[in-house]
């Protein structure tokens, strides 16, 4: 009883020497409401629970996952341990001498003798070409020849295949011989290793990855700022509207959430197109030549107007919840203190609506800088985005390694243009509904 | 009834307004506010009174008839440049600004320069003693505080005339009596015109110097709160204002100010014609708990009756009594808390009476 403890005398014992307290029948406060909060807790975590084994399996695990892909690299370590360990000596300039080659005779032939299935040198060929083409064939084709390879192995390699006799594949060999590579991530930042194993820049022609996320963090910013200058002012309005009339509008906005995306992507060609209706009616007016046609479609201008399209609702529902929530009295205080209707509105309300305005822009910007259908749909070959990129190694090169360091780099931007925000305008302000 | 006299500070000159085209909101406003007198427009909610302040204000135009300002039709002037001070029911003190920001943006939109911007916030913050606050958020303040703090704003740009919607009904009881106090004297010191909306009506008598009566969007009396409780013109402000019996009858007989009017159970009054035609017709007899004499004292009174007595409500300072008095179960007396108060005993027979000045025959309504 006697003994004080620290939390106690923080709980507002005042300077007296704190006493611990009791209830009434002798058992310590502090036990007695951690029982009764029990229960409170017990049912929070009920409710908590199945969302978050939810999330936990379906959302953080797979970017995890994606994540650890993206470093991983255990192909080449599998499949030719005792090659890779006298390749250690080489100064990795000159073609290595002849006991890495029997090494790598006696790598290959070992796999040979495993079951197809568990056959490491189809996977070895694979991560090699990311690296260098033709590696693939190279490999292949020696792993089957192998069984009638003999000493000197250097001559038996280096006729099965000619790059066998390159060092520069000797040296992918040894350098991407660990278990972890950064070289997906070399790759996504347009970089490459030169002969010297130094990280230098593609030459321009071969750089793709760096322009298509500055492609895409623009794109996100254009459709971004779109999505504000034309939610702002129905959000406005249907602020002032009475709730009846603000609702019907609210489902005109919600529209496009509502239409399937074959129908919305049809309709946008129809109208877009070259021989569409927009150009055809200005043709007709006279406004443009008929050789002139402006092309809206299967273009960056494609992929602004179709996003901004789709995601004014997400800039919509914020401002509008904050707006309704300034009373107008704040505007008519304004004015009768003696400021103009515009100052009134830059200085008071403006000001105001920047919770909903950080919320709805966070939140398009975000979605659209990881857009993928619409760019894919409606934006042609200069609408492309850095999702549409992510896809097609996942989909058709097959390379998800760079899949993943580009959709890794891709979850590290936007975490850091979200801290970049929070550190600018705060997060606790926002607000989302 | 308020006349229209045209040399008021502040008139509304024969005003209406109508937000549907099809229902007048205020039917026929006429009312003169001379300079620096406080007026409160009082009434209950959907009287017209605040749609008037707002006319005032501008943020409602009238629909017809024509309101002045110091002899200047302000119709079509809109609200930023009319030079009006507003106090609002819910303050609207601008969130995202410091005290003194709120209080230096009138200023500012006027493009005062700094320093004098400065010396006169300061001097509004200590007028409703809140110096120390400049730095603050409006919402780190309280209730009483953010209602000084709009006060001062309302006040800082030196308006010669002050409009205030309810601006104390978000405050507790105790509260709201002090700001009372406060509101009256910061009026005394300035010599402000204030114009004052408010549906309480013990507010209305504290601090006005002239209350009009607002219902059905009509002034329904105009005069000073001692007339007001005193004098009611009508049956709407005798009931409205302060507690009131009403007895309901018909006139039996007119003789000079007097008439005698006859209750439904046959008894018959003595009462003051203020509001009545003549004979025959119906009339609301008004009046004031206060004013009835119980026991012996009603033996000299004009209007004589014996009551039953049916509740006692302990109230401190007084003893409210439910009477029978002429049919009418629900009529209240106040008996002070004495000797004789404290005798009555529910079931008990008394005399009770009242004189005559003090019933007022009232219209029908």
């Amino acid at each position: 009883m006697a003994q004080a403890d620290a939390s106690m005398m923080g709980a507002g014992q005042g300077p007296a020497r704190a006493e611990k307290l009791v209830t009434s029948d002798g058992t310590p406060l502090k036990r007695a409401l951690e029982r009764a909060e029990r229960q409170r807790k017990l049912v929070a975590l009920g409710l908590v629970t199945p969302l978050l084994v939810f999330l936990l399996t379906v959302f953080v695990w797979p970017i995890a996952q994606m994540m650890w892909l993206s470093v991983k690299n255990d192909q080449i370590v599998s499949a030719i341990p005792r090659t890779l360990d006298e390749l250690r000596t080489w100064d990795g300039r000159d073609l290595p001498g002849e006991n890495v080659f029997a090494a790598l005779h006696a790598d290959f032939m070992e796999d040979l003798e495993r079951p197809r299935r568990e056959q490491t040198t189809g996977p070895m060929g694979i991560r090699l070409n990311y690296e260098l083409s033709a590696a693939r064939s190279a490999v292949s084709r020696t792993s089957r020849a192998v069984a009638g390879f003999e000493a000197p192995y250097k001559e038996a390699f280096t006729d099965a295949h000619r790059l066998w006799g390159d060092p520069a594949l000797w040296r992918i060999i040894k350098r991407e011989g660990r278990p972890l590579t950064l070289s997906y991530y070399v790759a996504a930042l347009d970089r490459e290793y030169a002969d010297d194993g130094s990280i230098v820049q593609r030459d321009e022609r071969r750089r793709i990855y760096v322009p298509l996320f500055g492609r895409t963090l623009y794109l996100s910013v254009v459709i971004t700022t779109m999505t504000f200058l034309l939610g702002f002012p129905i959000a406005y309005y249907m602020s002032i509207l009475p709730m009846r009339q603000a609702n019907l509008l609210m489902i005109c906005v919600l529209l496009p959430f509502w239409t399937s995306l074959l129908v919305r992507t049809s309709a946008w060609i129809v109208l877009l197109q070259q021989q569409g209706v927009i150009n055809s009616g200005l043709v007709g007016l006279g406004l443009i030549d008929d050789g002139n046609r402006i092309s809206m479609i299967y273009n960056q201008t494609g992929t602004i107007i179709a996003m901004t399209h789709i995601l004014l609702p997400f800039m919509v529902l914020p401002l509008y919840s904050v707006m309704r929530t300034i009373p107008p009295s704040y505007m008519r205080a304004a004015k009768s203190l003696g400021a103009t209707p515009s100052t009134a509105f830059r200085r008071v309300y403006f000001p105001q609506t920047l919770p909903g305005i950080g919320a709805g822009g966070v939140l398009v910007f975000i979605i659209s800088i990881g857009y993928y259908i619409t760019p894919a749909l409606v934006g042609g070959q200069s609408g492309r985005m850095i999702s549409n990129e992510i896809a097609r190694h996942i989909q058709q090169s097959l390379n998800w390694g760079l899949a993943a360091a580009l959709g890794t780099l891709l979850l590290a931007g936007v975490l850091i243009l979200y801290w970049l925000y929070n550190r600018l305008v705060g997060t606790d302000s926002l607000k989302f509904g | 009834m308020a006349a229209s006299q045209g040399d008021g500070f502040v008139a509304f000159d024969r005003v209406q307004k109508s937000y549907d085209g099809e229902t007048l909101v205020v039917k026929d406003l006429n009312l003169s506010i001379g300079k620096g007198e406080f007026m409160t427009m009082l009434g209950p909610s959907g009287s017209g009174k605040t749609t008037c302040l707002m006319m005032l204000a501008g943020f409602e135009t009238a629909t017809s008839g024509e309101i002045t300002l110091d002899g200047r039709p302000i119709n079509s002037v809109p609200p930023h440049k009319r030079g009006i001070g507003m106090v609002f029911q819910n303050y609207a003190l601008f969130p995202h600004m410091t005290v003194g920001e709120n209080l230096a943006f009138p200023l500012e939109v006027r493009g005062m320069g700094k320093s004098e911007r400065e010396k006169k916030v300061k001097r509004a913050l200590d007028m409703v003693q809140m110096g120390a606050f400049a730095g603050r958020r409006p919402a780190q303040l309280s209730g009483g505080q953010q209602q000084r703090i709009a006060l001062a704003r309302a006040l800082v740009f030196e308006p010669e005339l002050v409009l205030m919607d309810e601006p104390l009904g978000a405050l507790d009881k105790n509260l709201r009596e002090r700001m009372q106090y406060e509101i009256k004297h910061i009026h005394n010191n300035l010599g402000v015109t204030v114009v004052y909306v408010t549906h309480d009506q013990t507010e209305a008598l504290t601090m006005s110097d002239n209350v009009a009566v607002f219902d059905d969007g009509r002034i329904q009396q105009l005069a000073p709160p001692d007339v007001l409780y005193e004098k009611p013109e009508n049956a709407f402000v005798a009931a409205f204002i302060g507690e009131n019996n009403t007895l309901k009858g018909r006139v039996q007989s007119v003789n000079g100010r007097e008439c005698k009017v006859k209750l439904g159970d046959g008894s018959v009054i003595s009462a003051l014609k203020v509001n009545v035609e003549g004979e025959g017709v119906q009339s609301t007899l008004s009046l004031r708990p206060e004013r009835v004499v119980v026991g012996e004292a009603a033996a000299e009174m004009p209007n004589r009756f014996e009551a039953e007595v049916l509740e006692l409500i302990y109230l401190g300072d007084h003893i409210r009594v439910r009477m029978n008095v002429c049919g009418d179960d629900e009529f209240i007396v106040k008996v002070p808390n004495n000797t004789g108060g404290r005798s009555m005993a529910v079931g008990q027979k008394a005399p009770v009476g009242w004189a005559v000045e003090d019933c007022r025959a009232l219209d029908p309504s």
